[in-house]
């Protein structure tokens, strides 16, 4: 799966984008972001107020409750900001 | 409802002229009645600011652009519909964001401007950085609550 970030999340993770092998047990967004925030404490940072992150499953927004799918770029990133 | 007219959008690094894209919306036809546009710009609000950085997710921001303006077109029966919004640094007195609307009628081009920034502002993904006047430092902008409020207006 690959994962993209943006803004503060990117910052404290420290990467714009990686492709990770999930684990069979991580299905919904809610479930990648626990997993992610176990890899390290720059995740742990970055995913710190796991409710206010924002999710897109291939370039549309999804809720934490939305299934992971098979393959496609996962986002994450802060509560968005242009206009 | 399906969209009335095919909007126009795009994302960029330059700047754009209103006049211009005014024109392209009205050039050559004679149904146009209205025409309502929004310029926002970056603005210095207690002399410190130097510049703004832009950051956006490309692809997305497109795409998520497009679906706000599709449902635009298909809530207000309009003849036409642009929007563009810029990234990277834009400095206090720039553009950033442009949305023109044209109808027959004013009232659906002034409330599709209104929804279309409404939107942009909660579902586009930008994401503003303040840098601060003489380098002491950068820090991301927080999303408002008002802002969500805003694009809750809009519900039915």
């Amino acid at each position: 799966m690959k994962l993209v970030y943006f803004a503060w999340v990117r910052e404290r993770i420290g990467l714009p984008d990686e492709t990770v092998d999930l684990p069979a047990d991580v299905n919904t967004v809610a479930d990648l972001l626990n997993w992610l925030k176990g890899r390290g404490e720059n995740y742990g940072a970055a995913l710190e107020r796991q409710d206010i992150i924002r999710v897109a499953i291939n370039q549309e927004h999804a809720d934490h409750s939305a299934p992971l799918p098979a393959n496609g770029e996962i986002a994450l990133f802060p509560p968005m900001t242009g206009g | 409802m399906a969209p009335t007219c095919e909007p126009l959008v795009r994302v960029q690094a330059d700047d754009f002229d209103l006049a211009t894209e005014t024109r392209r919306l009205t050039a050559g036809r004679r149904d146009v009645g209205a025409v309502v546009s929004f310029t926002g710009l970056c603005r210095d609000e207690n002399g410190m600011l130097e510049a703004l950085e832009l950051e956006h997710y490309p692809g997305m921001a497109e795409a998520e652009i497009a679906r706000i303006s599709s449902e635009a077109a298909g809530r207000w029966p309009l003849t036409g519909l642009t929007v563009i919004h810029r990234f990277g640094k834009i400095v206090p007195g720039d553009n950033i964001v442009l949305v023109v609307a044209a109808s027959s009628h004013r009232r659906a081009a002034f409330e599709a401007a209104d929804f279309l920034m409404d939107f942009l502002k909660s579902r586009a993904p930008f994401w503003k950085k303040e840098h601060v006047r003489g380098g002491t430092g950068a820090g991301w902008v927080e999303a408002k609550d008002a802002d969500l409020d805003d694009m809750k207006r809009w519900e039915r």
